[in-house]
């Protein structure tokens, strides 16, 4: 098992014929993942690097029904994009997309918000993320596939690099990883780490989470909250942005301290706080981890019971 | 992106907010000069004007860069005085921020005051609108002290800013219900400036109820989104590179993401959240960071040589830390790039490469076989503490 994505998955790529889309579109396929072609409006009926094009994600679905959409569309369209695979029907949407306005993101959500109230089930992961991953399963997204190694640990993290930092501690150390979601360092988003989290809690493969989040915003508060409440199995966790100063943001657009809140030392207290083992040192989460499952009795009691 | 507030003023006049006449100088001869000349500015009934210093900074007023004029002729001798000035505040840093603009408004007979903002919302993912009945306050402190005196509205995106929101917080605020209409007719300008304009935040403390009933913006904040500077020409023509530091906006023009700090080590880092790790543990060991620095994805030689040349720009800097995790981009390649860059720059501070990932046991043989005066490391901490050490033994 596996958390949203595995070998049977079936993929399309949107912005497939783009210098981005294109060659991970590629990397993706020779990973193993199932790419059955992509859509760029216009080119629709022609064969880019062996993959169908479709002129809009609905051709796509009528021709090979996908599971997924994958997104390389730049940022001006980014948002339109999201909306028309979400409208034709997809019902996991990839968006590895940086730059988006926040204000686009703002409407897409709340749409995307209103359609799942409704009863459909759409989600989102990203924008501005490296995509998902189950090792040996499906690679969708732009990270590089070989430093994953099936395994144990579920992984969900606001950061692209410093993701492959932590997986590649827990693949030397032989844990490996279950799947992999990096859910994008834009303040608005899709899946968060309380909606990854709670797919870890199920996923039966799973027997440890790693965390890593950064300065700016709630969202891992909220997720220490729910674990608190909710989950069984350890979260280790690492903040990144301890010594950024308060007001700079720090490469990604939501990773910045305003008016007080957002600060690395807080969210790492309140995750101490709610039972979240948390490293001060992001070379040594691999090896926290597997000191963590070594000791046997290392399920923790979720306040709330299911 | 922020602007200051004269710009910011201008920006609400034409979506219809009304604000005090004013006009800005950057220099006494103007102001004396546009004071006469354009006397038909300055309209109102009062002889009373505000002298306001124009930066990228709150907390003014304290810090001596607000001054009040009971006479016209007094403006010019002001305005003499603000010029040129560095104004320390809480917001500024030591450093403090040279003024090189004034702006000079009418004075208005306030009767009431009050705060009021809209801000993008992370966490409830909307639009939210505060208000609050003690204007000219810090929010925060209002926030600490008085919680209820502050309304807080969030606005569906699908709805938009409807009267009765308006209505709500006119009533909230205590205006008078001959106002209400008025008043959400403001905050609807306001937010549909807010949505048109792409900004995060636009703060008006006070936004004042004057002696004669109208509702006036006293001062004004704004700032916008970053990633919509795109297709907000006009916003971005308000772009005031005084207000930003050299290194940042020559690293901008290299399309690397770079921030300054007051540390003494420099680190080059691929991707945002592993740079802001490579800094917290710089001091995890014993150092301080002198930047945040993203070089990206692809770290090809010109942007190491770039990167190299920004971090060497800040005199403080005493040694270079590079982490790269190479995914996509193989180490031999990243290696290939520091080696002919570092030889180009000719560093004159002590070096650590910490090179991890695909082909990384080759990327650190080519360095060690460069000849260059320089330190590998495999492990993220393993190359702090190496640099740290390395800047100590400099001393």
């Amino acid at each position: 098992m596996s958390i949203l994505v595995d070998r049977s998955t079936r993929v399309i790529v949107q912005g497939i014929t783009g210098k981005e889309g294109s060659y991970h579109a590629m990397a993706c396929r020779e990973y193993g993942t199932l790419v059955l072609g992509g859509v760029t409006p216009g080119k629709g009926g022609t064969v880019h690097e062996g993959f169908p094009v479709w002129d809009s994600v609905r051709d796509a679905v009528d021709a090979v029904h996908p599971d997924v959409s994958l997104i390389f569309v730049p940022p001006p369209f980014a948002a339109d994009a999201i909306l028309e695979a979400a409208d034709a029907g997809i019902g996991l949407i990839v968006c590895i997309t940086e730059g988006i306005p926040v204000q686009d993101m703002m409407r897409v959500r709340r749409i995307l918000d209103i359609r799942n109230e409704e009863g459909e089930e759409i989600r989102l992961i990203g924008p501005n993320c490296p995509g998902i991953i189950t090792p040996d399963g499906a690679k969708i997204g732009i990270m590089p596939g070989y430093i994953h190694k099936r395994g144990r640990v579920g992984v969900v993290s606001r950061s692209g690099t410093l993701t492959y930092e932590a997986v590649w501690q827990l693949t030397q150390l032989g844990l490996g990883e279950s799947t992999c979601v990096g859910i994008g360092g834009d303040p608005i988003r899709g899946l968060n780490f309380v909606d990854v989290l709670a797919l870890f809690e199920k996923d039966p493969e799973t027997e440890a989470v790693v965390m890593i989040g950064e300065i700016g915003g709630d969202d891992e508060e909220k997720a220490a909250a729910f674990a608190r409440a909710h989950m069984t199995k350890p979260i280790i966790g690492f903040i990144a942005g301890l010594t950024a100063p308060p007001g700079r943001r720090m490469g990604h657009a939501g990773a910045i301290v305003s008016g007080g809140k957002g600060s690395a030392r807080d969210k790492m207290k309140a995750l101490e706080s709610y039972g979240v083992i948390v490293v001060d040192n992001p070379s040594i989460i691999g090896q926290t981890v597997s000191q963590t499952l070594k000791n046997g009795n290392y399920r923790r009691t979720p306040t709330c019971h299911h | 992106m922020n602007i200051h507030e004269y710009q910011a003023k201008e920006l609400f006049k034409s979506y219809g907010v009304a604000v005090p006449s004013g006009v800005v100088v950057d220099s006494a001869e103007d102001a004396g000069a546009l004071i006469s000349a354009k006397s038909g500015i300055f309209g109102g009934g009062t002889s009373v004007f505000a002298v306001k210093a124009q930066i990228h900074a709150g907390g003014r007023g304290k810090a001596g860069g607000v001054k009040i004029a009971k006479n016209m002729a007094d403006i010019p001798a002001m305005v003499a005085g603000l010029l040129g000035k560095t104004l320390v505040t809480h917001q500024t840093g030591p450093e403090g921020r040279l003024v090189r603009k004034v702006w000079i408004e009418e004075g208005a007979v306030i009767a009431r005051e009050f705060y009021l903002s809209l801000v993008l919302d992370r966490s409830s993912r909307r639009v939210s609108i505060l208000a609050s009945t003690e204007g000219g306050m810090e929010i925060e402190e209002v926030s600490a002290t008085h919680p209820e005196k502050i309304l807080t509205l969030s606005i569906d995106p699908e709805m938009g800013c409807k009267g009765f929101v308006g209505r709500r917080i006119a009533s909230f605020l205590g205006l008078p219900v001959s106002l209400y209409n008025a008043f959400s007719t403001l905050l609807g300008n306001l937010y549909r400036f807010f949505t048109e304009t792409d900004c995060m935040m636009v703060e008006i403390n006070p936004l004042i109820l004057t002696g004669d009933g109208r509702l006036l913006a006293l001062d004004a904040k704004v700032s916008f989104d970053d990633n919509a500077l795109y297709r907000q020409e006009k916003v971005l023509a308000l772009r005031d590179l005084f207000e930003e530091n050299e290194l940042e906006i020559e690293a901008s023009k290299h399309r690397l993401n770079y921030v300054k700090l007051d540390g003494s080590i420099a680190c080059m880092v691929n991707g945002a959240g592993l740079a802001m790790a490579t800094m917290d543990v710089i001091a995890l060991a014993g150092g301080t960071p002198a930047n945040f620095l993203d070089v990206g994805g692809g770290a090809s030689k010109e942007t190491v040589e770039q990167a190299f040349r920004i971090l060497l720009g800040d005199p403080a800097v005493k040694g270079i830390f590079v982490n790269i995790f190479g995914g996509i981009v193989r180490c031999e390649r990243i290696a290939g790039g520091i080696i002919a860059a570092a030889k180009d720059v000719k560093l004159h501070v002590p070096l650590v490469v910490r090179l991890q990932g695909t082909n990384a046991k080759e990327g650190r043989e080519m360095l060690r076989e460069s000849g260059l005066n320089l330190q590998v490391a495999e492990e993220l901490f393993e190359g702090a503490e190496k640099i740290v050490l390395a800047v100590k033994g400099a001393k």
